[in-house]
């Protein structure tokens, strides 16, 4: 029964702070976009003389897109138009169930993991989850009766099913070092600076940075939807489930952050941070064990804040990939590039391991 | 036998690219690096102002249009307005030279003889209607008594009718 209550109050949490930064990213990409390009950005949304530097711009969204017209297109599957944004968000937020955000937090004498499933296949379940997402998309194009959200569908399906297969094939480079497809026990094995996966999987940094933006279905991979220019799968969607499609891209660019900040940068770990304090050049300074969770989940939270940022700086910084170019990409040189990252990194475990 | 035509050809002057471009992530590196420095540099001018330092560095080039306008040139042309002579009257002597050489025929004049002898006639009605009007200026140039001017600085001109676009010598006079 304990356990019961634990994990929900896990889910609570995770649904807190995944749903928030969600939304927040909203005013974020706004934002930041109008700072690196010397303007203000929205800050007219106000309730009296309070303006927030456009924080309620969310608010405002939010009530405009529940309020607008629901409308399903003539001759479109009722059923599936419905099911499309409900499949996208469902699977975006399954995901983060694996994503520990810290080790374990030492409640009444109870190591708690800070993680909703502790899995031993939890690579494998994000990838699943990833590769349903797809579903939502297609259905979305399919469902419209709208030849240009079907061929949007149709280029977002075969867009994600190409940058799937480097983004799987990256991952096998960090699972010869690591030996784990647990997330909770690839970050413990990342516990000094040295074993970070930047350090001994530079290139599989990039390519899982390229691979993730493309999944992510943002610039400068956004042919899917292209909001000012392209006719996306989403064109016959209005209101909130508009809003909720838009919701995914967000989640999903949390997650992507997330899973770079695990496999490259440590999770949660602090450098010199060990479970009883500071050990650094033979010194030990003594933390507490609360602190020493407190500590990790910041650090968790500010990598992950770090390459959300990145991310938006990318996606405002770049300009869009033809279609063919996005192609060429992903199967002519980023997969070849991931195949040779394992015989690289196969070759050093061989010299060195 | 057809005479032989010279063809010029012009060759654009194309850099190849080097194999460092074409490598992609260091050009996409750089280029990021420009859009940090701005974000970077103008954070931090945000966050000064926000404590009230330094308050004239702004880290925007945004005006807050309704409350804060753009300085205007002052050749600028924006509503027309009727010059006054001394004691208030309309200066225009109802010549007929702007309706005359309007484009946009939107300057409608009705004359009528002025009492004061000195002065051939005034304007019974001056109406210029904004709706049609192109603000080329040329009522200006043609102006012989410098009578329409096109200096009040007012661009935000609006109605809810046609008829409220047509603006009457009282609205024009100030």
């Amino acid at each position: 029964m304990e356990f019961v209550w634990v994990t929900l109050v896990k889910i609570g949490v995770t649904l807190f702070w995944v749903m928030n930064l969600g939304s927040l990213l909203t005013w974020v990409e706004r934002k930041q976009s109008a700072v690196m390009q010397d303007r203000i950005g929205a800050n007219r949304a106000n309730i009296g003389p309070f303006r927030m530097i456009g924080l309620f711009q969310i608010a405002a969204d939010t009530i405009k897109m529940l309020l607008k017209e629901d409308w399903i297109p003539k001759g479109g599957n009722r059923f599936l138009h419905t099911l499309a944004p409900m499949v996208s968000v469902f699977f975006a937020l399954m995901s983060f169930a694996v994503i520990p955000i810290g080790n374990s937090l030492l409640i009444g004498g109870q190591q708690i993991p800070l993680v909703i499933i502790t899995s031993d296949v939890a690579i494998l379940f994000v990838f699943a989850m990833l590769s349903l997402e797809i579903y939502g998309v297609v259905f979305a194009g399919y469902s419209s009766n709208n030849n240009y959200a079907m061929l949007g569908g149709l280029r977002a399906g075969a867009q994600m099913f190409s940058y799937e297969i480097t983004f799987g094939v990256t991952i096998v480079g960090l699972l010869m070092i690591y030996g784990t497809l647990d997330l909770q026990e690839m970050i413990r094995a990342q516990n000094s600076l040295w074993k970070w996966g930047i350090i001994l999987q530079p290139l599989g940094f990039v390519l899982f940075c390229t691979a993730g933006l493309a999944e992510t279905k943002r610039n400068p991979f956004d042919l899917p939807e292209g909001e000012s220019e392209i006719v996306g799968y989403f064109v016959e969607y209005s209101g909130m489930k508009f809003g909720l499609f838009m919701l995914t891209d967000f989640l999903e660019s949390i997650l992507i952050s997330a899973m770079v900040t695990i496999f490259f940068f440590g999770g949660w770990q602090v450098p010199f941070l060990q479970a009883d304090g500071f050990h650094a050049f033979g010194g030990h300074f003594a933390v507490s064990p609360l602190w020493v969770s407190i500590l990790q989940i910041s650090s968790f939270f500010f990598k992950l804040i770090v390459f959300l940022w990145l991310f938006m700086l990318i996606r405002w910084s770049l300009p869009r990939f033809r279609y063919d170019q996005l192609m060429r990409l992903g199967w002519n040189i980023l997969l070849p590039l991931s195949l040779l990252n394992i015989f690289l990194t196969g070759l050093f475990l061989m010299i060195w391991g | 036998m057809a005479k032989e035509v010279k063809v010029k050809v012009m060759k654009a002057d194309i850099k190849k690219r080097t194999y460092w471009e074409q490598a992609y992530i260091p050009e996409i590196i750089r280029g990021l690096k420009i859009t940090a420095a701005h974000f970077w540099k103008n954070i931090f001018i945000h966050i000064r102002r926000l404590f009230g330092l330094k308050t004239k560095e702004r880290g925007a080039v945004t005006f807050q249009y309704p409350e804060e306008r753009r300085p205007l040139s002052p050749r600028v042309r924006t509503l027309h307005r009727l010059v006054k002579r001394e004691d208030g009257t309309p200066r225009c002597v109802a010549c007929m030279m702007c309706e005359t050489i309007c484009p946009a025929r939107c300057i409608y004049i009705v004359g009528e003889d002025h009492p004061d002898p000195n002065i051939e006639k005034r304007p019974k009605s001056f109406d210029i209607d904004l709706g049609v009007c192109v603000f080329c200026g040329l009522c200006v140039e043609a102006c012989p008594e410098d009578a329409i001017r096109m200096d009040t600085g007012i661009l935000e001109i609006s109605a809810y009718s046609r008829e409220g676009m047509i603006y009457h010598i009282k609205e024009l006079l100030r």
